[in-house]
């Protein structure tokens, strides 16, 4: 057991998946000789050869697709995306193929294939490197998109995400990639995919959130009962535990650093209000980003939900 | 081929193409200032040692000519004409940036300048240059589209697919690849099947040649005869600039992947001094006159980081603007 960032926690997992089992190979855009613009497969290139380890070519549809061919026949590729902002350029692999194979073959085929990339806020660069765009992804019926939220959970999840037998994106926030340390086990451990975990316990209200957003809402909710639930997986979404806890509490607020409109906050709040409209008390509130591209260094702290936005939101559910 | 400057062009305009390499060395140089201040936040990609391309090509274009590049593009667009004081300001964010300060080093854009911008996404602006290019056609107008990007483009799609396109409806399109020889730190011979960039126009049939990208006199030429015959015929033309990063990928690479002889050997080619000894040694001007621009150049930078400093935030509001109508 040791305390690691995040960075350190995912190079952990990788590594000693990539020793268990000699069918995973990492590639990307500057994965090997320089560890990734992240540094998170430092040192992976010497230690696995450049075979498993494998600089790719500014191409992310390529990556994508090759990782698709790779993991429809008896590979587990790891593919990594620079930043989130770069994967539009793979949409088309994603969505058309690595999405559908599984179901285009009948099950013939699938698609054991993780793509790692960093999302959100938080380096004060704008717009197609702090995209949080986990929405689109979650309305690819195929894809698995898991989120994780500090470095214990980043390990567990990425373990979990390379033993898939499904694709899956892999969003690791970048603003948390070396913010906080956590105690990470030495050995393999797994968190499953698809499961939500409450993070904090109370009665009077369910916060709901994930990645980066996770940390502020556990400052904005010191001085409430509060429930927190890290969904941890958005598609598929533990729709089960986010009912059980409305169910005791009857208030939601939902925490997303994406835009409003169509976020994944939407999907959620839906989800309570067909199958636990009888728990509610209040209505079902969003904190969220304004639906605009991500705005530069100083306009970025209006953009993203702020600790003060999260405690109105409460209050303002608890008013009922 | 007749070598001297004087050949090329006149005094004035020698003069001119150093001040402005100067100009760009002396903001590049600045904003690593700035940005270790913690002024200028994000990524920020340093366009030091490959002046030459931009002052060059730049003048060998028409006012009318749009210029699109990638994201090394601070130096495109004040050559182009750009307030460096704007820039600077865009750069920090401040509500004076020529951006309103809201899209910061990677996404600058003047269309009053023809400078269609600055892109983020490696190879995005290849297909919109060549529809500006097809627009312009379509309008019965005298320009073209100027499109610079780095060798690390040329494996995306959008490099092949705007190729096609450009030579299959004959567009005023030129391209121009500033091979700095890595994509951060991958080489080119280790990332394209095919490492000398202007021969893969083979398969588009759009005739390329490669350039001196150090020599700031050899890229003007080169883009000039192009830029002609583009105008005349209506159709692409491929140029490949062979230059150097002095910097990382961005300010936050520390570039350990290239080799200090290596630098050296580049740094020995640096474009100014270059142009500098030959203006001396033609007669054209004297060390002394070359200070002063030096001393010009460093006086408008500061000025531009003072500007950005007393500029003002961007109210929390303009972050709705620009969205839509």
């Amino acid at each position: 057991m040791a305390r690691i960032n995040m960075v350190q926690a995912l190079n952990m997992a990788l590594g000693s998946e990539m020793k268990r089992d000699d069918r995973v190979v990492i590639l990307g855009e500057d994965v090997g000789r320089d560890g990734g613009v992240f540094r998170v497969t430092e040192g992976f290139q010497e230690q696995f050869g450049s075979e498993r380890v494998i600089d790719t070519p500014i191409s992310e549809s390529a990556i994508v697709g090759m990782a698709i061919g790779m993991a429809a026949y008896g590979l587990l590729p790891v593919a990594e995306i620079q930043f989130l902002g770069f994967s539009y350029a793979a949409f088309d692999q994603l969505f058309v193929h690595a999405a559908r194979l599984r179901s285009r073959s009948r099950s013939r085929y699938n698609c054991p294939m993780v793509v790692r990339t960093p999302y959100g806020g938080g380096i004060k660069a704008p717009e197609l490197h702090e995209e949080s765009s986990e929405a689109f992804f979650c309305h690819m019926p195929g894809i698995k998109v898991v989120v994780p939220s500090g470095p214990y959970t980043a390990k567990g999840l990425l373990l979990a995400a390379i033993r898939d037998p499904d694709p899956v994106l892999f969003l690791e926030p970048t603003r948390l990639y070396r913010l906080i340390k956590e105690e990470v086990p030495d050995g393999e451990y797994t968190i499953p995919l698809g499961k939500a975990r409450v993070v904090r316990e109370g009665g009077d209200l369910t916060v709901i959130a994930w990645g980066s957003m996770l940390e502020r809402v556990m400052k904005a909710v010191e001085r409430y009962n509060a429930e927190v639930i890290d969904l941890l997986t958005l598609n598929p979404f533990d729709a089960v535990a986010v009912l059980a806890s409305v169910k005791k509490t009857g208030r939601v607020v939902i925490v997303h650093e994406a835009p409003r409109t169509c976020g994944f906050g939407a999907e959620i709040a839906a989800t309570v209000a067909e199958q636990g409209i009888m728990d509610l008390r209040a209505p079902i509130l969003r904190v969220t980003a304004p639906d605009v591209p991500v705005p530069l260094s100083k306009l970025f702290d209006y953009y993203i939900p702020s600790i003060e936005q999260i405690t109105a939101a409460i209050d303002e559910v608890l008013r009922y | 081929m007749e070598t001297r400057l004087r050949a090329t062009l006149p005094d004035h305009e020698l003069l001119r193409l150093y001040e402005q390499m100067v100009m760009s060395r002396e903001f590049e140089e600045s904003c690593a200032e700035q940005y270790t201040k913690g002024h200028i936040t994000g990524f920020l990609h340093l366009y030091s040692g490959q002046e030459a391309v931009a002052v060059g090509a730049t003048a060998g274009l028409h006012v009318d000519d749009y210029i699109l590049s990638a994201y090394r593009e601070h130096a495109q667009a004040i050559v182009r004409g750009a307030d460096p004081r704007r820039v600077m300001a865009e750069l920090f964010g401040k509500a004076t940036g020529i951006c309103k300060g809201k899209g910061g080093s990677m996404h600058l854009f003047d269309p009053n300048l023809n400078f269609m911008g600055g892109y983020a996404i490696v190879g995005g602006q290849l297909p919109i240059a060549v529809g500006l290019a097809f627009s312009a056609k379509y309008r019965r107008e005298d320009r073209l589209a100027a499109c610079f990007f780095g060798d690390g483009a040329v494996n995306q799609g959008t490099f092949h697919e705007s190729l096609n396109w450009a030579r299959l409806w004959e567009l005023p399109v030129l391209f121009i690849c500033e091979n700095n020889f890595y994509g951060i730190g991958t080489e080119v011979h280790r990332s394209s099947a095919l490492a000398s960039i202007h021969k893969r126009t083979c398969g588009y049939d759009i005739p390329s040649e490669k350039v001196d990208g150090m020599d700031v006199i050899a890229v003007y030429r080169a883009v000039k005869h192009a830029a002609e015959r583009v105008r005349e015929t209506s159709l692409p033309y491929f140029i490949e600039a062979t230059t150097y990063r002095f910097r990382g990928h961005s300010m936050a690479d520390p570039a350990k992947y290239r080799s200090a002889a290596e630098h050296e050997v580049w740094k020995a080619r640096d474009p100014i001094p270059a142009l500098a000894k030959r203006l001396i040694e033609e007669e054209i001007t004297d060390a002394g006159h070359l200070e002063g621009i030096l001393g010009n150049c460093r006086t408008v930078v500061q000025e531009a980081v003072k500007f950005a400093e007393e500029s003002p935030w961007p109210e929390d509001e303009e972050v709705y603007n620009d969205i839509y109508v």
